[in-house]
């Protein structure tokens, strides 16, 4: 099934041309990979799919509602600060927070994706105590605690270790291969996720590849 | 302790302890997302307005609160949305309609009474010159703002702590910064009364950073400031009146020595 149609778009951002006539597909279950230099309109592409830019010209067609979709922004992990705990950010994340209260099944969720991603031990703490990747883990476990179908990321190891990318790209490959989530992640870091075999979407302005790793190897 | 109870059997004083109380409440709920949002001044610049406006109503002989109501609504509401789809400045914008509006209260002050007891009142307050009208005003102020709270609370507090996120989820972020915007300037507009325009920023800003050096969560911190507000404001109020101080500047005193003291300690509830 086919969970996002881009058509023809054209978006501008600070009255430049970000992206210019880009057009493809994606189904469900895939795993694909945003790749191109800084300005290339990775960013402006993800913020015109969440909703939060509006095109130009051209389209964005979402065969899934808003509430299935988790989009994790770019954010500055070193100056993420804020006075509220682990809990209280991940909670935040509950789809439709029109509820007064939490349910138990929000509970019994979280609980699950705290073991998931191992940070059981982390829920209590203060955002701004952890470290660059304990907090970009909370930010995922935020976005998992929505149930997406469809999870957009936007440069998520920006700044991390290797090892922490490591750990962060295989919690994503398991989400993707066991919970069957689609993800959508803009990287640089290509190298780390070869295992996963991603497809390819490179963005210079206007699509300039769109296929498998290994075509994009030789490209 | 008797001569705290004695005070406390004049009508002036009870009239003035439940508005202050009432007015900590409320300035130190919306104080803790005008903080972390980075709009901390937003109280001084609507103070401001909130002078601007009291002269024009002196001027006009209308009813105070009728007039600055409404112009310290707009103005809050002009200040979010310029810094937020314009991008520029909190700070800037505010600056801009603080200075503003304090001129246009000197000169509509310049053409009435000139600078007189009424206008040192609105600057600085009086709290002790509070009617039964003030002591409703803040109570339903209070109702109102902790009633917003508890209704919004996981939504406010996601539009504090990642508006991207929250405007990515389908939350209508615009609809909570009119009502951050519209209790600040209820806040201001009662408040001003109690503290003057120029010290009712301190009951907005003072609680939320006292309290977010001893906690962890959000909640806690919410928690703390408003304990923290209604316990500076009670010091503040009686010492005012045992060494013959105006309140206003009596109770931001106090807040200035907790500042301190919270500084020389760093021990965090959680």
């Amino acid at each position: 099934m086919t969970i996002l149609e881009v058509k023809n778009l054209k978006v501008l951002y600070s009255n430049h041309v970000a992206i210019d006539n880009i057009s493809f597909k994606i189904e469900d279950g895939e795993y694909v990979c945003l790749v191109g230099e800084n300005g290339s309109g990775k960013s402006t592409l993800i913020k015109t799919i969440v909703g939060l830019l509006k095109p130009e010209e051209g389209s964005v067609n979402l065969n899934i509602s808003l509430d299935e979709i988790s989009y994790l922004s770019q954010t500055n992990l070193k100056e993420l600060n804020f006075p509220a705990t682990a809990k209280e950010i991940i909670m935040s994340g509950v789809q439709k927070h029109k509820k007064l209260f939490y349910t138990k099944k929000d509970k019994e969720d979280y609980l699950e994706i705290i073991k998931k991603l191992k940070i059981e031990d982390l829920q209590n703490r203060r955002i701004g105590d952890l470290s660059g990747g304990q907090k970009q883990r909370v930010l995922i476990a935020r976005s998992l605690i929505r149930k997406p179908k469809l999870l957009i990321l936007d440069e998520p190891v920006s700044g991390l270790d290797v090892n922490i990318t490591k750990e962060l790209y295989n919690i994503l490959n398991t989400l993707n291969k066991e919970n069957k989530i689609t993800i959508i992640m803009a990287t640089h870091d290509i190298d780390e996720v070869e295992d996963i075999k991603p497809r390819i979407i490179n963005l210079a302005t206007s699509l300039k590849y769109d296929g498998n790793l290994e075509g994009w190897k030789g490209f | 302790m008797s001569e705290i109870l004695n005070l406390l059997s004049y009508t002036f004083m009870q009239r003035a302890v439940l508005c202050g109380i009432a007015i900590s409440f409320s300035a130190a709920l919306i104080g803790v997302i005008l903080t972390l949002k980075n709009y901390s001044m937003i109280g001084h610049g609507l103070g401001e307005v909130g002078f601007a406006a009291l002269c024009l109503a002196n001027m006009l002989n209308l009813p105070q609160i009728a007039v600055s109501i409404p112009i310290v609504i707009i103005a809050a509401i002009i200040i979010m949305v310029i810094s937020q789809k314009k991008g520029e400045s909190a700070d800037i914008i505010i600056a801009l309609v603080a200075t503003g509006a304090l001129a246009l209260g000197v000169i509509i002050t310049s053409f009435t009474s000139g600078f007189g007891t009424d206008s040192y009142n609105y600057m600085f307050g009086s709290i002790l010159a509070m009617n039964q009208n003030d002591v409703i005003l803040s109570i339903i102020l209070s109702i109102l703002s902790i009633g917003i709270y508890i209704v919004f609370y996981n939504r406010l507090f996601l539009v504090t702590f990642d508006e991207t996120y929250a405007k990515a989820t389908g939350i209508n972020v615009a609809l909570y910064q009119f009502i951050i915007a519209l209790l600040t300037a209820l806040v201001v507009v009662v408040g001003m009364r109690m503290m003057g325009t120029m010290l009712i920023s301190s009951l907005i800003v003072f609680p939320a950073i006292i309290a977010k050096k001893f906690t962890t969560s959000f909640k806690g911190l919410v928690i703390l400031s408003v304990i923290t507000s209604i316990i500076c404001f009670v010091i503040g109020i009686f010492a005012s009146f045992f060494l013959s101080m105006p309140a206003g500047a009596a109770i931001v005193f106090v807040y200035m020595i907790l500042l301190i003291l919270s500084r020389l300690f760093s021990y965090r509830i959680s």
